[in-house]
């Protein structure tokens, strides 16, 4: 037998919907942050939701990894209704996604592979030494140095926090990965190589990522499709569409100077 | 052929080439299994199932124990259904083990699909980096050792602070265009004196209550009573009032002082009075430092009055000594030693010092995130305490020598 190795594209994208929001309204302290809001997300796709300043994404994102109850409305992730789930069922689901919060979230009393290895810890039966391997493995994945391992999130910098927060998402081979502002905070090259690693891993691991970004190379890099929050709604397109909308803050957004140069490169 | 480690048949035995095989292959379970067959030179290892982060602990430990039997190997995974990154490093795993044993690896075949994630992970082979060995004696002797050493650079370094913040107190005082920062000042003083007189003042009562409770037991045997007055005037008004309320003040504002200035430090608040020119320790330092030089002696002065109150309604309810005879008895005590009412009060400026200055120094080391805040603000309450109980025995010691 020999070598089967084409380069293939990782089993093809459907058109499984594997986020389902309908209806949904969030309201704090009086405010409406959403009003009716809907939001279809396809299995291997990369979604980048991007708005003003308190327009409500991270709410939206807190919305559907349940850390946040919406007021009203519905959400399905992976075919379950999270404002049903509890408990084991929850569990269930919570490894079947990974979060990559925006400083990375590292727990700091644990080294970097000790974080990689709080899931499989949690979730598996793993021996220790398998476990070492599959933290070495995803470090190596997500372009970590391998004595990254031994060091705690206070001795690394902004852009390898990142790196090792990813890597922890991605320690139990999620479906879903969730990015809350992965490129906020490096520069423009750590963005950049960032941005090609999420592409990357995305295509080698087939995985649906959902992102909240300001950085509109990031948008143009890697996603397929854009969710805007306007008026408490999302408008979903490609750049190419949303490029059209007459929508005065979609036209500032992306006719402004940066968002001009970062299309035109 | 010879089947040796496995009992399940897969339905499918033999393997079209190619085609598709995600949803082809009908096994019986999700679980991963594998096989090997052998003939003569060959081993076979077939893997088929779900070979995903679930399965990984189970086959783990069995592909560990795999040995090359055989000088050629051949992998056959084209009947693996589902494939995750933690399945796809057992099989490499697998494969590197049997080459680093010197088996050469005929053929590593895997379902379409999956390309792209092994050459993720061999695009960077990776080695569990094996973590440091533990020697308990000697690591317990080097923590101890590193202790000892950092003791003595801690006293160092608050030796160096007291001298910037001697230094700096000076400029700021003698330059006589400079106006201090005063409403900082009063500000001090009400909150860390006027605000805990509550519980200085509680703690001070039932202190008073339990010497004049103790003193009573073992005095009543020999008929001294009235010698209560003395014991609870003396310990109250030479130690006890002036300790209890350096210890409440070091736990409520040594402590505050530090988690004030550490998150000032954080929020890169004091870089910023740096770069404009500010002077930190006037403005972040001196006046915490002579605000609770103000405010302890009064506190102290206070908790003393609350500790003879408990000791007077002790007496009177235990003993029958009545608050005159009380009084009178307190007032022989005290001109028979004049300093026995000053001397607490002498020594409250001083913990007052210690207190600040510690508070202030932890505050300013505070470094890198907010884990760090609430580690030297737990340790500037042990020191400053420390320093206290130190400083009190040295003022016994002191004191003793002038015979007062």
């Amino acid at each position: 037998m020999v070598m089967r190795k084409k380069p293939k594209r990782a089993p093809p994208s459907s058109d499984e919907v594997v986020i389902k929001i309908r209806g949904l309204v969030n309201e704090m302290a009086g405010n409406l942050i959403h009003d009716n809001l809907d939001l279809d997300v396809k299995r291997g796709e990369v979604l980048g939701v991007v708005g003003g300043s308190g327009s409500g994404k991270s709410v939206l994102l807190r919305s559907i990894i349940g850390l946040n109850r919406p007021t009203d409305g519905m959400i399905w992730v992976l075919g379950e209704d999270i404002g049903e789930l509890h408990g084991q069922h929850l569990r269930a689901l919570q490894m079947r996604w990974g979060v990559l919060f925006q400083e990375g979230a590292l727990f700091s009393s644990q080294t970097v592979a000790e974080n990689i290895q709080v899931p499989l810890r949690e979730y598996t039966h793993m021996s220790q030494d398998l476990m070492e391997e599959i933290a070495a493995m995803k470090l190596a994945m997500v372009g970590l140095p391998e004595d990254a391992a031994r060091k705690y999130p206070s001795q690394l910098s902004g852009g390898m926090k990142k790196r090792a927060g990813l890597a922890r998402a991605l320690a139990l081979d999620p479906e879903i990965v969730f990015l809350d502002e992965p490129t906020a905070g490096l520069d423009p090259i750590s963005a950049t190589q960032f941005d090609e690693l999420v592409r990357g891993l995305q295509k080698s691991l087939n995985l649906t990522v959902v992102m909240v970004t300001h950085d509109i190379d990031t948008l143009r890099a890697t996603t397929d499709r854009i969710a805007v929050l306007v008026d408490k709604k999302l408008k979903v397109g490609t750049i190419a569409n949303l490029v059209k909308d007459p929508h005065p803050w979609i036209q500032e957004y992306f006719a402004g100077a940066r968002g001009r140069a970062a299309l035109n490169s | 052929m010879q089947v040796l480690a496995s009992e399940k048949v897969p339905l499918v035995e033999s393997v079209p080439n190619g085609g598709t095989y995600l949803s082809d292959v009908a096994t019986t379970d999700a679980h991963a299994w594998y096989r090997t067959e052998r003939r003569q030179n060959l081993l076979r290892l077939v893997f088929g199932g779900d070979w995903v982060t679930d399965e990984a602990a189970t086959l783990d430990g069995e592909l560990r124990g795999l040995t090359a039997a055989a000088p050629e190997v051949e992998l056959d995974g084209a009947g693996i259904r589902r494939l995750d990154s933690a399945g796809a490093w057992l099989l490499l795993r697998t494969k590197r083990r049997l080459e680093d044993a010197g088996a050469h690896v005929r053929a590593f075949s895997f379902p379409p699909g999956y390309a792209p994630l092994f050459e993720a992970l061999e695009r960077d082979p990776p080695s569990a980096a094996t973590p440091p060995r533990h020697r308990p004696f000697s690591d317990f002797m080097a923590r101890v050792g590193r202790g000892t050493i950092e003791f003595f650079h801690q006293a160092y370094r608050l030796l160096g602070f007291l001298g910037r913040v001697t230094v700096e107190a000076m400029e700021a005082f003698l330059r006589p265009d400079r106006e201090l920062p005063w409403p900082s000042f009063v500000n001090q003083i009400e909150e860390t004196g006027v605000t805990a007189l509550p519980i200085v003042g509680l703690l001070a009562f039932l202190l008073g209550i339990v010497l004049a409770y103790q003193g009573a037991d073992q005095l009543r045997r020999f008929g001294a009573e009235i010698f209560t007055v003395n014991l609870v005037g003396v310990s109250m008004l030479r130690e006890v009032g002036c300790l209890i309320t350096a210890i409440v003040v070091a736990g409520r504002s040594g402590s505050a002082f530090t988690a004030q200035i550490g998150t000032m430090k954080l929020n890169q608040e004091v870089d910023a009075m740096q770069t404009i020119g500010l002077n930190t320790v006037e403005i972040l330092v001196l006046p915490r430092l002579l605000g609770l030089m103000v405010a302890l002696p009064l506190l102290t002065f206070f908790a003393n009055i609350m500790g003879l109150i408990g000791g007077a309604v002790m007496c009177n309810l235990h003993l029958g000594i009545t608050v005159p005879a009380f009084l009178r008895q307190l007032h022989d005590v005290l001109t028979l030693n004049s300093w026995t009412f000053w001397l607490g009060l002498i020594k409250a400026p001083v913990y007052a010092f210690l207190i600040a200055l510690v508070g202030c120094f932890e505050g300013l080391r505070v470094e890198g995130n907010a884990g760090s805040v609430g580690r030297q603000t737990t340790r500037a309450v042990v020191e400053s305490i420390f320093l206290v109980i130190v400083f009190d025995a040295g003022f016994s010691i002191l004191f003793s020598l002038l015979r007062i």
